[in-house]
C-alpha cells in the first residue's frame, strides 16, 4: 500500500506518523512545498523575535524521516488525477497512491483592500511570510496590524519586539471579543495599550496608500484617519488551501468536503486538517477547523481509519490556548462571548487586572460548562472530567485547587475566588 | 534546501543602549581585573577590590535594566540574533578569557599573583590570613552567581519557584560555599564545605580526609557525620521526595553558577540524540569510577596498604586532574558561552548521575504534562539547559522524567501554552500518558 500526504503541517504529519505505527508494512510518502521538514507554524513568531532559530521549531530530527521510513519528497503538487490515483508534482514527477491524504492547511485571507498588493503588505501564514516580513520590516519605524485575533496580536507582539510603534485595527468593539466575553476582552485591550500599542478598536482599514516606489507609505482607516506606516500586517483569518483540488473531482466549497471518516467524495481520497471541511457538522462545531489540536486529533482519526480501523472524528471536549503578549490564555469547553439565555456566568479577576477566571453553567441543574482562564492555568484532564460528567458549578469551585496548574510557590487564588463567588451567588458552599 | 530560508535571516539583533552601558561597565572591570594583575594590584589592593565590584555590580545592574522595561514576562527577545548569546565573536572573545584564567589558576597561579593580592583585605578579615588562589577564585565565583542572580530574579520575577530558588543558591553558595568555610580557617579549623558532598566533592568520603578530620576533634566528627549522613541518608530521602533538583538548582555551586551567570547560554545546550547517548556513556562511568576508587582506598587503608599498593592513590590523582580540573572548571564554565551552562553537570557530574538515577527510578518528582495543549513550539526544548527534548514528551502528552532534569523549572516557564508544571505528586502513575475521554471511551 502507498499512501501519498500532502502537506507535511502537524495534520500530515501526525498522519503519516500515526499510520507508520499502526501498519510498520505500508509505503508513506510526503510531498510539501513549504519546507523539507516539518517545522511547528505556531512558533513562527518566536523566529523573528530571536527566541528560536528555524531549526529549533523542527519537532523531530532530521534523520527520523529515513529511520521511520517516511520519503519526503519537498515539492508542490500541481495536479490530483484521482481516476488514476495519480498526482503530479512541480518537478514533473508523477506519484502513484493507494491512499491520498489532502493536508494542504491554508492561506491568509485578503479582502480587496485597494492597496493590498503593495510592497510591505503582507499575512503570516508560512515561512516564506516570515522571510517577507523580516525583509519589509528591516528598518521601519511604524506599522499597522490589521485583525483582532489571535495572529493579529502575535504579529503586534513580533514588531514591538524590534521597538516598532505598532497601530493594532481591531474591527469589534474589543480585542477577539467574537469569542472572549467582554470582561476578559477588555482585560487584554488593557495589556495591549500597557506595551504602548496604539489599540484601534472599532476601527476598519479603508485603504493602502502608496509611496512613489509602490511601497506602502500609510493606511486610511474606515473612520477616514490617515496613518503613517511602512509595513501592514494584514491578519484578517485563513481560509482553506484548496489550490490544487482544479478540475479533480474531488468536491469542496469554503474547504474540501469531507464526512466524519475525513474522506472526501472520492474513494481512498480523504483530507484533515486546516483544509478540510466538514458536510455535516455536529451541532455548534464549526465545519472548518483551523487549529494545531484539531488538524492533530483529525490525523489520528484519519490514520485510524486509514489502516482499517474506521474511525470517526470526534471533536470531544473543546478546549483552547493562546498567549496575548505576556498573558497565557486557557479554555476548557464550549464558552461562547455571550451567554445562552439557560447559562448562567461567574467572573472573577486579581486585583492586578491581569489574571482571571471564569466559569459558566446550566442555570437549571448547575451543571459545569466550562472555564475561561487569563494569566492561570487549569489541569485539561480535570476539567474535561468535570465537563463530560456535567459536575455541578458549586462543587467545582469547592474543588477548585485540585485543577490548579500555576507553577509551584505561586499564589493560589482559589480562595479569593472561593469567597468572590459566594458573595455572587449568595449560595453557601457546603464544603 | 528551502530549510535554509529562514536560517538567511541576516542578524537584526541590536542591543538596547543601557546593555551597551552595562556591557562596558563590565569591560571595564575585566580591564581593571587585567591592570591588577600586572603588578598595580599588589600596590593598591583596595583601591582595585573596590573598583573591581562596583564595576562589576553596576555594570551587571544596569545590563539587566532593559528586563525591567514593560510588563514582566518572558523576555528572550534577540537572544538568537545578539552576538554575545549566539555563539558571535564577543561569545567566543569571553570563552578563551574565562579558559584561560582557568588555566592559570589551576597550574600557573603565580601569574595571578597581582590579583590575588587584591583579595588580601578580604581574606585577612575573613580568614585572618592572607589570600590564595583559592580564596580569589572563591570571591570572584560567589560575586558572579550573586550580581547574575540578581538579573535572573529581574528576568523571571512573575514566576515565584524561580525567584525562591535563585535567592536559594545565591544563599548557599555566599554562606555556605564562601563565608562559612573562610571563618572555620579563621578559626583554625579544617576547610570544609556543608553544601558538598560525596560523589562530588569525592574526597569527602576518602580515608585520607576523613582521617585528617577525626585528628581535628569534635568538629571534625561532626563534619563526617555530616557528610556521610548527607550522601547516604538525607541524599536518597530528598531526591525521592522532591527529585534532584533540591540539590542541583537549589543548593549545588557548579548549579548555582549555571543557573545564574550561565542563564544568557543555557539555549546552547546540545538536544540531538547523540548528544544523549555521549551523556550516558559519560557520566555513569565517571561515577563508577569514582566508586571504585572510593571502595578501592578503603579496602587499602583497612589492609595497610596490600591491596592494590599506591595505584588507587594515584587513581584518585588522575580524577582530580581530568575530571575536578580540567572538566568541571576548564571546559565545564570556561565554555558556557559555546556549549551552554550545564556541560558539567550534564555529562560529567557524578553527583547528578547518583541523583538522576534515584530521580529515574524512585521519586515522586515529574513534570506534568498538561493534557494535550502543547503546540509544538520548541520554546522548551531550546531553553532546556541539560539538552533534553522537553517537546518530544511533552507533544505526546507524557509526563516529563529524565534522569538529567535538574528541575530548573525554565521548560515550564517559557512554554507559552502552560503545558508544563514540576511537581511532586504520587509515585504511582507517573508515566501515564494523557488519554482524550473520548479516546478512552473508544
Ligand atoms: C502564526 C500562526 C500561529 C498559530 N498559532 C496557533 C496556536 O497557537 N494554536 C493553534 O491551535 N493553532 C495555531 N495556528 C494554526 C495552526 O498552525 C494551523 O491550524 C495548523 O498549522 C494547520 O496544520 P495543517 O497541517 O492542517 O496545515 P499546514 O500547517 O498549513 O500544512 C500544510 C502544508 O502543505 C503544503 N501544501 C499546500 N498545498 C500544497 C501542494 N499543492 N503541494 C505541496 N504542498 C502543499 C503547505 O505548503 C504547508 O506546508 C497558528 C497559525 C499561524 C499561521
Ligand atoms: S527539563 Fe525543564 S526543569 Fe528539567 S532541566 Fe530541562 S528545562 Fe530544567
Ligand atoms: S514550550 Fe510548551 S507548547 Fe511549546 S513545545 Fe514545549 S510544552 Fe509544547
Amino acid at each position: 500500500m502507498h499512501i501519498v500526504v500532502i502537506g507535511n503541517g502537524i495534520t500530515g504529519i501526525t498522519c503519516a506518523l500515526n499510520i507508520r505505527k499502526l501498519d510498520p508494512g505500508s509505503e508513506i510518502t510526503v510531498v510539501s512545498s513549504e519546507s523539507e521538514h516539518f517545522f511547528s507554524r505556531t512558533a513562527l513568531m518566536y523566529i523573528y523575535m530571536g527566541h528560536m532559530k528555524y531549526e529549533h521549531t523542527k519537532p523531530y530530527e532530521d534523520w527520523f524521516w529515513k529511520k521511520n521510513r517516511i520519503t519526503l519528497i519537498h515539492s508542490h503538487v500541481n495536479f490530483i488525477g484521482a481516476e488514476f490515483k495519480v498526482v503530479n508534482l512541480e518537478n514533473g514527477r508523477m506519484l502513484h497512491y493507494s491512499k491520498l491524504v489532502i493536508a494542504s492547511g491554508s492561506v491568509p485571507n485578503r479582502f480587496g483592500w485597494p492597496g493590498q498588493d503593495l510592497q510591505g503588505v503582507q499575512g503570516l501564514y508560512s515561512l516564506q511570510n516570515l522571510n517577507e516580513m523580516e525583509i519589509n520590516t528591516r528598518g521601519i519605524r511604524e506599522a499597522v496590524v490589521v485583525g483582532g485575533g489571535l495572529i493579529g496580536i502575535e504579529m503586534a507582539e513580533m514588531l514591538t519586539s524590534r521597538n516598532i510603534k505598532v497601530h493594532l485595527l481591531v474591527r469589534e468593539k474589543n480585542y477577539w471579543s467574537n469569542i472572549l466575553p467582554e470582561e476578559e476582552a477588555r482585560l487584554i485591550n488593557r495589556h495591549i495599550c500597557e506595551h504602548h500599542i496604539n489599540l484601534l478598536l472599532e476601527t476598519e482599514l479603508k485603504e493602502i496608500i502608496s509611496d512613489e516606489f509602490g511601497k506602502v507609505k500609510s493606511i486610511i482607516t474606515s473612520h477616514e484617519n490617515s496613518i503613517d506606516c511602512q509595513f501592514v500586517g494584514l491578519a484578517v483569518g485563513v481560509k482553506p488551501n484548496i489550490d490544487l483540488l482544479n478540475n479533480s473531482g474531488i468536491e469542496s466549497n469554503r474547504g474540501i468536503l469531507v464526512n466524519e471518516y475525513l474522506e472526501t467524495n472520492i474513494p481512498q481520497v480523504y483530507a484533515a486538517g486546516d483544509c478540510a471541511e466538514f458536510k455535516y457538522p455536529e451541532l455548534n462545531d464549526p465545519p472548518v477547523e483551523q487549529l494545531w489540536y484539531t488538524g492533530k486529533m483529525q490525523a489520528e482519526a484519519l490514520a485510524k481509519t486509514i489502516c482499517g480501523q474506521k474511525t470517526a472524528y470526534r471533536r470531544g471536549t473543546w478546549f483552547n490556548s493562546a498567549k496575548f503578549l505576556d498573558i497565557e490564555y486557557q479554555t476548557y469547553g464550549r464558552m461562547t462571548a455571550s451567554l445562552d439565555e439557560n447559562q448562567g456566568t461567574f467572573y472573577w479577576e486579581n486585583r492586578g487586572g491581569k489574571k482571571s477566571f471564569r466559569v459558566t453553567f446550566n442555570k437549571q441543574d448547575r451543571s459545569l460548562v466550562g472555564f475561561n482562564l487569563l494569566g492561570l492555568r487549569f489541569r485539561q484532564a480535570l476539567a474535561e472530567e468535570w465537563i463530560i460528567n456535567k459536575k455541578p458549578v458549586d462543587q467545582c469551585i469547592i474543588e477548585l485547587a485540585k485543577g490548579w496548574f500555576d507553577p509551584e510557590f505561586s499564589k493560589l487564588f482559589t480562595k479569593d475566588i472561593q469567597n468572590k463567588f459566594l458573595s455572587d451567588t449568595n449560595l453557601k458552599l457546603a464544603v | 534546501m528551502s530549510d535554509q530560508i529562514s536560517l538567511s535571516i541576516a542578524e537584526p539583533g541590536k542591543s538596547h543602549p543601557l546593555q551597551k552601558t552595562g556591557t562596558t561597565l563590565i569591560a571595564m572591570a575585566i580591564l581593571s581585573v587585567f591592570i591588577a594583575l600586572f603588578g598595580p594590584g599588589k600596590q593598591h589592593p583596595f583601591i582595585f577590590f573596590w573598583l573591581i565590584i562596583c564595576l562589576t555590580i553596576s555594570g551587571t545592574v544596569i545590563y539587566s535594566l532593559p528586563l525591567f522595561k514593560g510588563p514582566a514576562g518572558i523576555k528572550n527577545n534577540g537572544i538568537m540574533h545578539q552576538k554575545l548569546t549566539n555563539r558571535g565573536a564577543v561569545a567566543w572573545g569571553i570563552a578563551i578569557l574565562i579558559t584561560g584564567f582557568y588555566i592559570l589558576l589551576y597550574w600557573f597561579p603565580y601569574l595571578l599573583e597581582g590579583l590575588i593580592r587584591v583579595m588580601d583585605p578580604l581574606s585577612l578579615l575573613l580568614k585572618g590570613k592572607e589570600a590564595n588562589q583559592w580564596f580569589m577564585y572563591g570571591f570572584f565565583y560567589t560575586l558572579a552567581i550573586l550580581v547574575m542572580g540578581f538579573r535572573f530574579i529581574v528576568k523571571y520575577r512573575h514566576v515565584r519557584y524561580q525567584v525562591i530558588r535563585t535567592i536559594s543558591v545565591m544563599f548557599f553558595q555566599l554562606g555556605f560555599a564562601f563565608l562559612i568555610p573562610a571563618f572555620l580557617e579563621k578559626l583554625n579549623e579544617p576547610e570544609f564545605y556543608f553544601s558538598y558532598f560525596w560523589p562530588l566533592k569525592y574526597t569527602y568520603l576518602f580515608p585520607s580526609d576523613v582521617g585528617n578530620l577525626i585528628s581535628s576533634g569534635n568538629i571534625g566528627f561532626f563534619m563526617i557525620f555530616w557528610g556521610a549522613v548527607m550522601t547516604f541518608i538525607a541524599t536518597p530521602i530528598l531526591t525521592y521526595k522532591y527529585g534532584k533538583r533540591w540539590y542541583c538548582s537549589w543548593v549545588c555551586g557548579c548549579g548555582g553558577l549555571a543557573e545564574t551567570a550561565g542563564d544568557p547560554y543555557r539555549h546552547l545546550s546540545d538536544k540531538s540524540l547523540r548528544a544523549w547517548k555521549i551523556e550516558r556513556w559519560m557520566v555513569y562511568p565517571i561515577l563508577t569510577f569514582i566508586t571504585l576508587t572510593t571502595v578501592l582506598l578503603w579496602l587499602n587503608s583497612w589492609k595497610g596498604g596490600a591491596i592494590l599498593g599506591g595505584i588507587s592513590g594515584t587513581f584518585a590523582g588522575w580524577y582530580g586532574f581530568f575530571i575536578g580540573s580540567i572538566f568541571s572548571g576548564v571546559i565545564g564554565t570556561g565554555f558556557y558561552p559555546i556549549m551552554g551552562a550545564r556541560v558539567w553537570c550534564r555529562f560529567g557530574c557524578p553527583m547528578a548521575a547518583l541523583l538522576g538515577i534515584i530521580q529515574r527510578f524512585k521519586s515522586k518528582f515529574r513534570i506534568t504534562t498538561n493534557g494535550a495543549q502543547c503546540i509544538s513550539c520548541g520554546n522548551c526544548s531550546t531553553y532546556c539547559e541539560m539538552g533534553i527534548d522537553v517537546r518530544a514528551y511533552a507533544q505526546k502528552g507524557q509526563n516529563v522524567i529524565r534522569a538529567s532534569c535538574v528541575g530548573c523549572g525554565i521548560c515550564a516557564s517559557v512554554c507559552p501554552r502552560g503545558v508544563l508544571k514540576l511537581e511532586n505528586l504520587a509515585e504511582e502513575g507517573r508515566f501515564e500518558k494523557y488519554k482524550r475521554p473520548e479516546d478512552v471511551k473508544g
